[in-house]
């Protein structure tokens, strides 16, 4: 890292805010972090006595799971608040949520939520610092960042490669998160999907969008997928998952045109036998739990360097 | 008689009677005298050196929320706004609280019309509640004061609905004016495009738009009878109109300031105040509304003027209400198109008084001698900072807010009443 660097941002929005310099930066502390868990006593008092609250308005386990582990290996105080049991069944718009949760004087707010741009509201109300846990089919930064990390520490660098993104591009934050990150650091992304899933714009994006399946794996460095869903509000994308098995799901042999040492990725979870076939998920390719592992390190790092800008 | 007005110096601009000169003109009893008519003792001068005097601007497109949601806007405050704005006539779309879609109604708000400060035309709903299922009393709307049916706001679903309402209301010669979208299509909140990727946000695609507005220009063919689309947003809309026109379809339409300004960047950032329906379109869109204002393709430049609280705009993007308010910025901002050098000041003085009186079979739109004085006194130059504290609207859902704007309506008279004035000392 640059001597002098001072990261900028006190929230956590998404990629597009986030400049090669950021991401690295934030891979390197998440890197020195990892260790953390890896003790037998995983804890250290970095954010003692801060107070970090999980406001999910979407189901959750792995992302939210993942971001309190590591807010408690940093030792800060946190709080679950789940969509069931928040005042959003009672009629209670997001501001005034978000003002309340404020008056109890939170040091961060992790948010989920089901409509794009939630997170970005939610800064102009409350005094806390941000982080985007997902929002709507818009970003999901640290599932883009523990991607990052996963395949620099596998690669051992993050410019020059291939990343094929496979799947339902257009519900897709991940992929859209992991487009943004992974041509800022220099490598190419490569997309690939049934055209009722890929949005327009993508190139302007930075993706480059293929016509076949072969196109985008072959002489990847990473074949990434994602997960699945058959139809949203009755707007008929597929007709069947059976089909997408057939026609897009990530079989050995469709690996097998990519590099030999390629990995496998997946943010999870995983639909095994439709867009990902079980021996692929399971084999020696696959990072998958890698990215699980990651997570927790990536969500560290950003606890730690959005308090340090408070 | 108070309303004896001498309004001087200023650039006479009457499309509709051939005039652009410089001169004073004279109002007698609140109607335009004749030129070289002796001007009385009692008239009060109007000094318009430097400003233009053209016939009252006409927004035929807007939402005065009364009756149902005077939270919003209600008749006098969305005439007052209009007022300020330049212009002297409104017309108001039905979607209220209940729906106008009958005399009752109508009746009431022309009642309420008569303590605003511009006139207020309604227009009646196509069906019955703008349900989309029979058609509305078409008859009893007409002698009640409607000057067209719209169900604006939704589109008209059956094709068979939409033909019986072209024809039935040509039988009382009133305007059927189209909410044009395919409902099936547009599920999203946005214009489908490389912003609505960027900003993860459902996107509605211009065929939409474009799909109905051929549906409408198909049934006006088939019947020979005549219709207007409403707030024309992208370049398909405009070609399917330009060539439908060119066969005699008799098609009129009209585009709003927003459409021509703005394009879907400006809603970066979540800007709730950037969310319509239809949506900001493409830059390639709003360059052929401007060619098509130019051109004559479009007939008229409305506001679609939709007030909104708080209450439905400071909620996330998904949720938030379609519409802005416009009335007060549509003049600057239409004066950016004559800047601008797209259209001449003739062409603007149609597009935002003389064709909507045409479209719509309304009085104005004219300063011929005997004609009621609706008059609006514009200082091309006039520059302002365009803040939530001047804002005359009940509502303060602007995209312009903070914009340096240039050109206002420094007075604004109906019938020789001064509803708005400005002018600087």
């Amino acid at each position: 890292m640059a001597t002098g660097y001072f990261f900028p941002h006190r929230h956590i929005l998404g990629m597009d805010h986030l400049s090669a310099e950021d991401i690295g930066h934030i891979l390197t502390i998440a890197e020195s972090f990892k260790e953390i868990s890896a003790r037998p006593i995983k804890k250290v008092p970095t954010l003692r006595g801060n107070t970090i609250i999980n406001l999910f308005f979407e189901p959750s386990t792995r992302t939210r799971l993942s971001f309190e582990v590591a807010a408690k290996r940093m030792s800060a105080d946190t709080f679950n608040i789940s969509a069931s049991t928040s005042s959003a069944t009672k009629g209670e718009t997001l501001i005034d949520t978000a003002r309340n949760i404020t008056a109890m004087r939170p040091d961060i707010i992790i948010i989920r939520h089901s409509h794009s741009g939630a997170p970005h509201m939610l800064t102009r109300y409350v005094d806390a610092a941000i982080i985007n846990a997902g929002d709507g089919t818009h970003e999901h930064p640290s599932q883009a960042l523990l991607d990052l990390m996963t395949v620099r520490e596998h690669r051992g660098r993050l410019d020059g490669l291939k990343i094929a993104i496979i799947g339902d591009i257009m519900h897709s934050r991940v992929a859209h998160s992991n487009i943004i990150g992974f041509t800022r650091m220099g490598s190419s992304v490569h997309v690939f999907g049934p055209a009722t899933l890929l949005p327009p714009g993508l190139e302007r994006l930075g993706a480059t969008v293929c016509s076949s399946l072969g196109e985008a794996v072959r002489d990847a460095d990473v074949v990434m997928t994602l997960r699945i869903q058959k139809e949203r509000q009755n707007d008929p994308l597929l007709p069947s998952f059976r089909e997408y098995a057939r026609e897009y799901g990530v079989t050995r042999d469709v690996v097998a045109l990519a590099r030999p040492d390629a990995l496998v990725m997946h943010p999870g979870p995983v639909n095994r036998g439709i867009e990902l076939m079980p021996d692929v998920a399971d084999g020696p390719q696959s990072v998958i739990l890698d990215q699980v592992t990651n997570g927790v390190a990536v969500r560290m790092a950003l606890l730690y360097l959005v308090m340090g800008n408070s | 008689m108070a309303d004896n007005w001498l309004i001087k110096n200023g650039r006479i601009i009457d499309p509709k009677n051939g005039i652009d000169r410089q001169g004073d003109l004279l109002v007698l009893e609140g109607r335009i005298a004749a030129e070289q008519t002796p001007v009385p003792a009692s008239a009060r001068v109007i000094e318009a050196s430097g400003c233009w005097v053209v016939p009252g601007l006409i927004d035929m497109h807007v939402h005065l929320r009364e009756p149902g949601e005077e939270y919003k806007e209600d008749i006098v405050s969305g005439t007052r706004a209009a007022a300020a704005g330049g212009f002297t006539a409104v017309v108001c779309m039905p979607n209220t609280r209940p729906v106008n879609d009958c005399a009752a109604v109508t009746a009431m708000i022309l009642e309420r019309a008569r303590q605003g400060s511009a006139r207020v035309y309604p227009v009646g709903a196509i069906s019955s509640g703008s349900r989309g299922r029979k058609l509305a009393e078409y008859g009893e709307l007409k002698e009640a004061g409607a000057v067209g049916v719209s169900d604006d706001g939704l589109p008209v679903r059956d094709s068979q609905l939409m033909r019986r309402a072209l024809e039935y209301a040509g039988d009382f010669g009133l305007a059927v004016i189209s909410h044009s979208e395919d409902p099936s299509l547009s599920t999203g909140v946005m214009n489908e495009g490389e912003v609505a990727t960027r900003l993860g946000l459902k996107g509605i695609p211009a065929a939409a738009e474009a799909i109905m507005v051929y549906r409408e220009i198909a049934l006006a063919e088939q019947t020979g009878q005549r219709v207007h689309i409403a707030h024309v947003s992208t370049a398909m809309s405009v070609e399917l109109i330009r060539a439908a026109r060119a066969r005699g379809v008799r098609v009129s339409a009209e585009t709003t300031p927003h459409y021509f300004t703005l394009t879907d960047e400006a809603v970066e950032g979540y800007n709730t105040n950037a969310k319509m329906n239809p949506p900001l379109r493409s830059a390639r869109d709003r360059e052929a509304i401007r060619e098509a204002l130019a051109d004559g393709t479009l007939d008229a430049i409305a506001t679609d003027h939709a007030p909104h609280s708080s209450l439905e705009k400071e909620v996330e993007f998904d949720l938030a209400a379609n519409g802005i308010i416009g009335l007060e910025t549509s003049l600057p901002l239409s004066l950016a198109l004559v800047r601008d050098g797209l259209i001449d000041a003739r062409r603007l003085v149609e597009l935002m008084s003389t064709g909507p009186a045409a479209i719509l079979g309304l009085p104005g739109g004219s300063l011929g001698a005997g004609e009621a004085a609706d008059i609006t006194v514009i200082d091309p130059d006039q520059t302002f900072t365009y803040t939530e504290d001047q804002v005359v609207s009940k509502s303060r859902n602007s995209p312009f807010l903070g914009w340096r704007l240039q050109g206002r309506a420094v007075l604004t008279m109906v019938g020789g009443r001064v509803t708005h004035d400005c002018r600087q000392a």
